[in-house]
């Protein structure tokens, strides 16, 4: 098991990475970042499936399966949104 | 194996830095899309192919039905966005707070592989906290946008508001704490249910004094909180992709959120906890002007003669769907040779960015498109600003009237213009519910009616051959 403080970290360097990246986003994306970053925080789906596929008693599948369900239309709908406003922006 | 799920984390990371990168940038934005659909499939594959997972029916069947849902969602109309974005927020905090459910039931029982440490439950806690709240504050954002009826859309306020949230909070926070310290105790099953009671409460409470004007920094807070939901579950379940892709999504709600309230000259707290437009001072009496009204022939004659227009638009351009008749009137301005932008102040619109997307839609190219802070020292030499459905953002009073509650807000200088037309859908005043002496200027003339229906005979006018 990793320890908390290699957890602690990553999250730390990320959340460096991510203002350092985010700062940059054109002004004129804002709308679109913000989906596009729901659907990737939508990798959320990685625990439910775990939660969902492994040999667990009902009750927590079904938990898992609603979180799964929860994850996986955030991340349909977010990309497909995303590109669907992205592909709006036209410069002439 | 272990190898594979090892490196299929790294790379998804690597393409989810690289999507938000290519965001800097409408022109390599799509990229992104691409590069963020990549990185989750690998990540999706690499989990579902791990020998623990048996129940291929059941992972099978909630994706079905995440993409029968998430299809038409990504669907709808563009001025439905902020409520589709509360919306999402919603699903990713329930997605959140339900893994930490199912979560703490299977270690309460003591699993072999991963006991329960103080380190995991304050984890889970946190996982159940910010994702539940995540929950029902999105549902409830995202019924007052989409108006739905039984939820108010004026801010509820009652007294001692603040106290009563905050205690709840306090409540699961403490119940949290004390499941850490004991989790074999008998009375921790139940006190963990009342922690993601608790949470599911405090969502309800923390927006419900919320106003549409402030709804652009909440649902960037909502944004954050659940990026941070992600990270406590990817502690949780010691996964470092998790706990990455949740720190990014984390920053970007937290810059965001930043940027709104600069945009409004506001604190976080004053924007959670000081419902806006409760205040109704008493402004200055003074001498009560009257607005001048204009014809839609006068306008349009306005128009024409001047060389630069700048337009203004807002919340009410949105609510008639007026943005393909103000790209028709670009056009026919364009077409003769009048320079024409558009005046965009950050919190205009109901989010982020609202307005961009709007006029993107009816094929604005984005390059006329200002920011705020670098259209302002162009306003005075500005011959026409066209303020449609703005209000708060273009109200002189946020520069010196400490009275109002948008006192300090940084505002588009429409009033510098030399003339102004604003078109506004009543006589009432805006969401603020403060008046905006922008309109009794005497440079300003005012149009009343729908913005659609105003644009659209405004438009007539130019194509009639009325104006030659």
């Amino acid at each position: 098991m990793t320890d908390f403080g290699s957890m602690l970290f990553v999250f730390v360097l990320a959340t460096f990475i991510g203002l350092g990246v985010i700062r940059r986003v054109s002004r004129l994306l804002y709308t679109p970042l913000m989906s596009l970053t729901n659907a990737i925080s939508a990798i959320a789906v990685v625990g439910s499936i775990v939660v969902t596929g492994a040999d667990h008693p009902l009750t927590i599948r079904i938990l898992g399966a609603v979180a799964l369900f929860a994850s996986m239309t955030n991340i349909v709908s977010g990309f497909m949104i995303t590109d669907r406003m992205l592909k709006m922006f036209k410069k002439q | 194996m272990h190898l594979i799920g090892e490196l299929s984390a790294v790379l998804a990371t690597a393409l989810f830095i690289f999507a938000l990168y290519w965001m800097n940038d409408p022109k390599t934005a799509r990229r992104g899309v691409i590069a963020g659909i990549v990185g989750m499939t690998v990540a999706v594959v690499a989990t579902w192919i791990q020998p623990e997972i048996i129940h291929h029916g059941w992972v099978v069947g909630a994706i079905v039905l995440g993409f029968a849902v998430g299809v038409p969602l990504s669907r709808v109309p563009l001025t439905a966005v902020p409520q589709r974005t509360a919306l999402s927020h919603a699903f990713g905090g329930l997605a959140a707070g339900l893994v930490g459910a199912a979560e703490y039931f299977l270690w309460r029982g003591g699993s072999a592989t991963a006991p329960m440490t103080h380190f995991r439950m304050s984890a889970l806690a946190a996982e159940v906290i910010l994702g539940f709240l995540t929950f029902t504050g999105s549902l409830m954002a995202a019924g007052k946008l989409q108006e739905v009826r039984w939820i108010p859309q004026r801010p509820v306020t009652y007294p001692g508001q603040n106290v009563v949230n905050i205690g709840v909070l306090a409540l699961a926070v403490g119940l949290g704490v004390a499941v850490v310290l004991n989790p074999g105790a008998p009375w921790a099953q139940s006190a963990f249910l009342g922690i993601a009671a608790l949470a599911l409460l405090f969502g309800v409470l923390l927006i419900i004094p919320i106003g549409g004007a402030d709804m652009p920094t909440v649902i960037s807070i909502l944004n954050a909180y659940a990026g941070l939901s992600a990270v406590a579950m990817g502690f949780v379940l010691d996964s470092k992709l998790l706990v990455t892709a949740g720190a990014l999504d984390g920053s970007s709600g937290l810059i965001l959120s930043i940027i709104m309230c600069r945009a409004m000259n506001r604190s976080f707290a004053n924007v959670l906890f000081g419902a806006f437009g409760k205040a109704q001072p008493a402004i200055a009496a003074g001498e009560q002007k009257d607005w001048k009204q204009e014809t839609v022939e006068g306008a349009a004659q306005l128009l024409e003669q001047s060389r630069t227009v700048v337009i203004i638009p807002g919340y009410g351009m949105a609510v008639a769907q007026a943005q393909h008749k103000v790209a028709e009137l670009y056009d026919a301005l364009t077409k003769r040779g009048i320079i024409v932008k558009f005046a965009i102040h950050p919190v205009a619109g109901r989010m982020p960015g609202h307005m961009n997307v709007l006029l993107a839609e009816a094929n604005i190219p984005y390059s006329a498109l200002v920011e705020m802070d670098e259209i302002n020292p162009e306003m005075p030499q500005t011959d026409v600003a066209l303020v449609i459905g703005a209000n708060d953002v273009v109200n002189p009073a946020a520069r010196y009237n400490k009275g109002t509650p948008i006192y300090g807000m940084p505002i588009i200088d429409a009033d510098k213009a030399k003339t102004v037309l604003a078109i506004k859908r009543s006589k009432n005043p805006g969401f603020a519910g403060i008046d905006n002496e922008l309109y009794v200027q005497d440079n300003t003339w005012m149009l009343f009616g729908d913005a659609k229906a105003v644009l659209s005979d405004l438009v007539k006018q130019f194509g009639s051959g009325g104006i030659h």
